[in-house]
């Protein structure tokens, strides 16, 4: 038997095809005939389908769909309909949100009216897959961590597409839709209010993101490295003693004292995950709404320590200059 | 199936491969020079291979410069030749040997013929003589007002022309359409294409007409800790326009941010190398001179050199600099053309209602350029 013992490994995970547990009636079908796929088995389970999409899956689809083509559409209208510039110029095309001058009213839907449209859709879009992961943990009698993970994330742009522009008062403070622009926004809001850096709460976010990864790599190191004595098989592992999964936790508790269980170490990794877009929303809808440059408030605050200046004066700020600059 | 996964793989290793040639991407090591505090990350960075050798390249071009011949006390050059408007006190001999370096600098394979009638020097019916006498007066304007940023060294016609009749690196006003957009669809707030001015980046694809002419405020950063009541700071679409600037200054200059900033806190003077001084000095300058020499000429250009807002080609930062932070690595060239030190606080040369009048009644214009193609 070929056993996972390795970081690639060589097992296969599929069985005969299965059509799953009947559903409830009034429900729509399973989608999709299933088939065995070896290069999906290298990675996870062998077998692709069927799926359950349902009703909200089905209009979040639409939703997202229609969100899609008007930022698709409204990127090739950007390059004159000319599809060899649509391919090339494709990761700097965006839907821009409207201009400041339009402030929080309904603008021209050539000058922000697209994006608000397309930032409808794609909101309804996401609430309703996020009521679709709910309704399906719900199914399966599941828990719903899942979903309130989502929402999470779905937390982070709202504060960023609407909680924050409407607490500004002006959707132009929104983030475009578009692959390099909206990079460049990322970098222009920070420098506007006085470098994201200094924000308590972008230092959390990113302590949360990086210590997700530290814990992700941790846990999967930990349970590959006792895979050997089928630690993978976690549930049937968590409460023996003598496990392999026991024998990772070992590990953990002497080299650094403290080991996670088979159950806490998912909490952890799920709050830390959580708590990026959580902390991150929460430094984003203070930026400009409470503070104005973060830089200065975080001197002020003893953030930082301060460094020698280098004696070097504002020319504006000087008599006989006469620049306004 | 498996087949073609090897396939697909193989594209996708073969495509990274081309990415990582045909980038633009400079291999390591880059030099780095620590030029500020410890631990602040003020470092120039520049590629050993690259700065040196264009700068190299550029001073191996810089044609030979005849010393000034000595003033002998004759006749000047208004008493003998008519219609000069700018260098008539100049001797004779001081007069041709400008001349003959304008040639040089300028129109080194057209000669005279560019901007003179070769029959009748002192017409005014060819434009580029007009475009001449307005950016010797330019010239002057900045070796006498704005030794703030080209020092002693100042700038002859040669800083920006190099040999060629319209300075390789200029900027159009962008066609206003980028902005307002047309039809139903596909506005994109003037930026979002990968333009060369802004290094290649989607931000504003040409900040210039706003900062570096009509004097819009480039200071974006928010400078007191709490917003302030009842006050509307920059927005994130003025911000992104200045980002585009600072781009095109680094990109022009081939500097880092850390040449001018503090990146900490990059609206800090406080805390920012001397440099930024100079360099708020150049966006003055090039404000000023867009606004009094570079438009003005506009209205002489033929359709040939006309943007699309009907306005010609105007200055920015990488017109002079042209990827080296000092130009041509601090040349002195003015020593031999002291007459290009023109007298303090002239703002505009003689580009009167009549010289555009007198220029655009001249039967001969177009007719003169191709007979002096001829010659």
């Amino acid at each position: 038997m070929v056993e996972n013992t390795n970081i690639f490994t060589r097992a296969q995970v599929h069985g005969p095809i299965d059509y799953g547990a009947p559903l409830p009636r009034g429900s729509y079908p399973r989608i999709g005939k299933p088939f065995l796929s070896y290069w999906m088995g290298k990675i996870g389970d062998a077998q692709i389908g069927p799926i359950y999409l349902g009703t909200y899956g089905f209009v979040s689809l639409v939703f997202g769909f229609i969100a899609f083509q008007i930022i698709g559409l409204n990127m090739w209208a950007s390059v004159g309909w000319d599809p060899v510039e649509f391919a090339r110029q494709l990761p700097w095309l965006a839907l821009e949100p409207p201009p400041p001058e339009y402030g929080l009213s309904l603008p021209p839907l050539n000058q922000g009216g697209w994006w608000i449209m397309a930032g409808f859709f794609l909101t309804a879009s996401l609430f309703l897959w996020w009521v679709r992961m709910y309704k399906r943990a719900r199914a399966l009698g599941l828990g719903t961590h899942v979903a309130w993970a989502f929402a999470a994330a779905i937390w982070l742009y709202l504060v960023l597409g609407f909680i924050r522009p409407v607490a500004m008062g002006s959707w132009s403070e929104a983030v475009p839709f578009g692959i390099f622009p909206h990079l460049d926004w990322t970098a222009a809001f920070s420098i506007r209010y006085g470098n994201l850096f200094y924000n308590p709460f972008h230092m959390l976010s990113i302590a949360f993101l990086y210590g997700s990864v530290l814990l992700f790599a941790m846990h999967g190191g930990t349970v590959l490295a006792t895979s050997r004595f089928g630690a993978e098989r976690e549930i049937e592992q968590a409460i023996d003693r003598g496990t392999g999964y026991e024998r990772g936790a070992l590990f953990w508790r002497w080299t650094m004292g403290f080991c996670a269980n088979a159950e806490s170490i998912h909490r952890w990794a799920w709050w830390f995950a959580v708590l990026v877009p959580l902390t991150g929303g929460i430094g984003i809808l203070l930026t400009g709404t409470v503070v104005e440059n973060w830089y200065l408030w975080g001197m002020q605050h003893g953030l930082v320590p301060a460094y020698p200046e280098t004696g070097v004066v504002d020319p504006a700020a000087m008599p006989m200059s006469g620049g306004g600059q | 199936m498996r087949i073609l996964a090897w396939v697909i793989g193989s594209i996708a290793v073969i495509l990274t491969g081309f990415m990582m040639l045909t980038a633009g991407w400079e291999r390591p090591p880059i030099d780095a020079e620590q030029s500020g505090f410890r631990g602040t990350g003020m470092v120039d960075v520049s590629n050993p291979r690259v700065a040196p050798q264009r700068l190299q390249a550029q001073l191996d071009r810089v044609p030979v410069s005849a010393p000034l011949p000595p003033d002998t006390g004759g006749p000047t050059a208004g008493e003998i030749y008519q219609n000069v408007q700018l260098l008539g006190d100049l001797s004779i001999a001081e007069f041709n040997h400008l001349m003959q370096a304008m040639t040089d600098w300028v129109s080194p394979e057209e000669g005279c013929g560019y901007c003179h009638q070769l029959n009748n020097l002192a017409d005014d019916s060819v434009y580029t003589k007009i475009v001449s006498r307005q950016m010797i007066a330019m010239t002057q304007a900045i070796n006498a007002d704005w030794d703030t940023h080209v020092g002693e060294t100042g700038v002859t016609c040669y800083t920006c022309h190099r040999g060629e009749n319209v300075p390789q690196y200029t900027w159009f006003n962008a066609d206003p359409e980028i902005h307002t957009g047309s039809g139903m669809a596909g506005w994109r707030a003037g930026q979002n294409r990968a333009s060369p001015q802004v290094g290649l980046t989607s931000l504003p694809e040409e900040p210039f007409s706003d900062l570096l002419e009509a004097g819009e405020q480039i200071r974006v950063t928010g400078r007191t800790v709490l917003p302030s009541r009842g006050v509307i700071g920059s927005s994130i679409q003025d911000t992104e326009k200045t980002y585009a600037l600072m781009i095109h200054m680094s990109t022009a200059l081939n500097v880092n941010c850390t040449y001018c900033h503090n990146s900490r806190d990059f609206g800090s003077w406080d805390h920012s190398p001397v440099q930024r001084v100079n360099a708020w000095h150049g966006i003055q300058m090039t404000q000023t001179l867009n606004v009094e020499h570079v438009t003005p000429v506009s209205s002489v250009l033929p359709p040939d050199r006309i943007g699309p807002t009907g306005e010609g080609q105007k200055i920015n930062c990488e017109t002079c600099h042209q990827g080296v932070n000092k130009p041509l690595g601090g040349l002195a060239m003015l020593e031999n053309y002291p007459s290009l030190v023109g007298p303090s606080g002239r703002s505009t040369a003689s580009l009167t209602d009549e010289d555009v009048a007198a220029f655009a009644s001249a039967e001969v214009g177009e007719d003169v350029e191709e007979e002096v193609v001829e010659l």
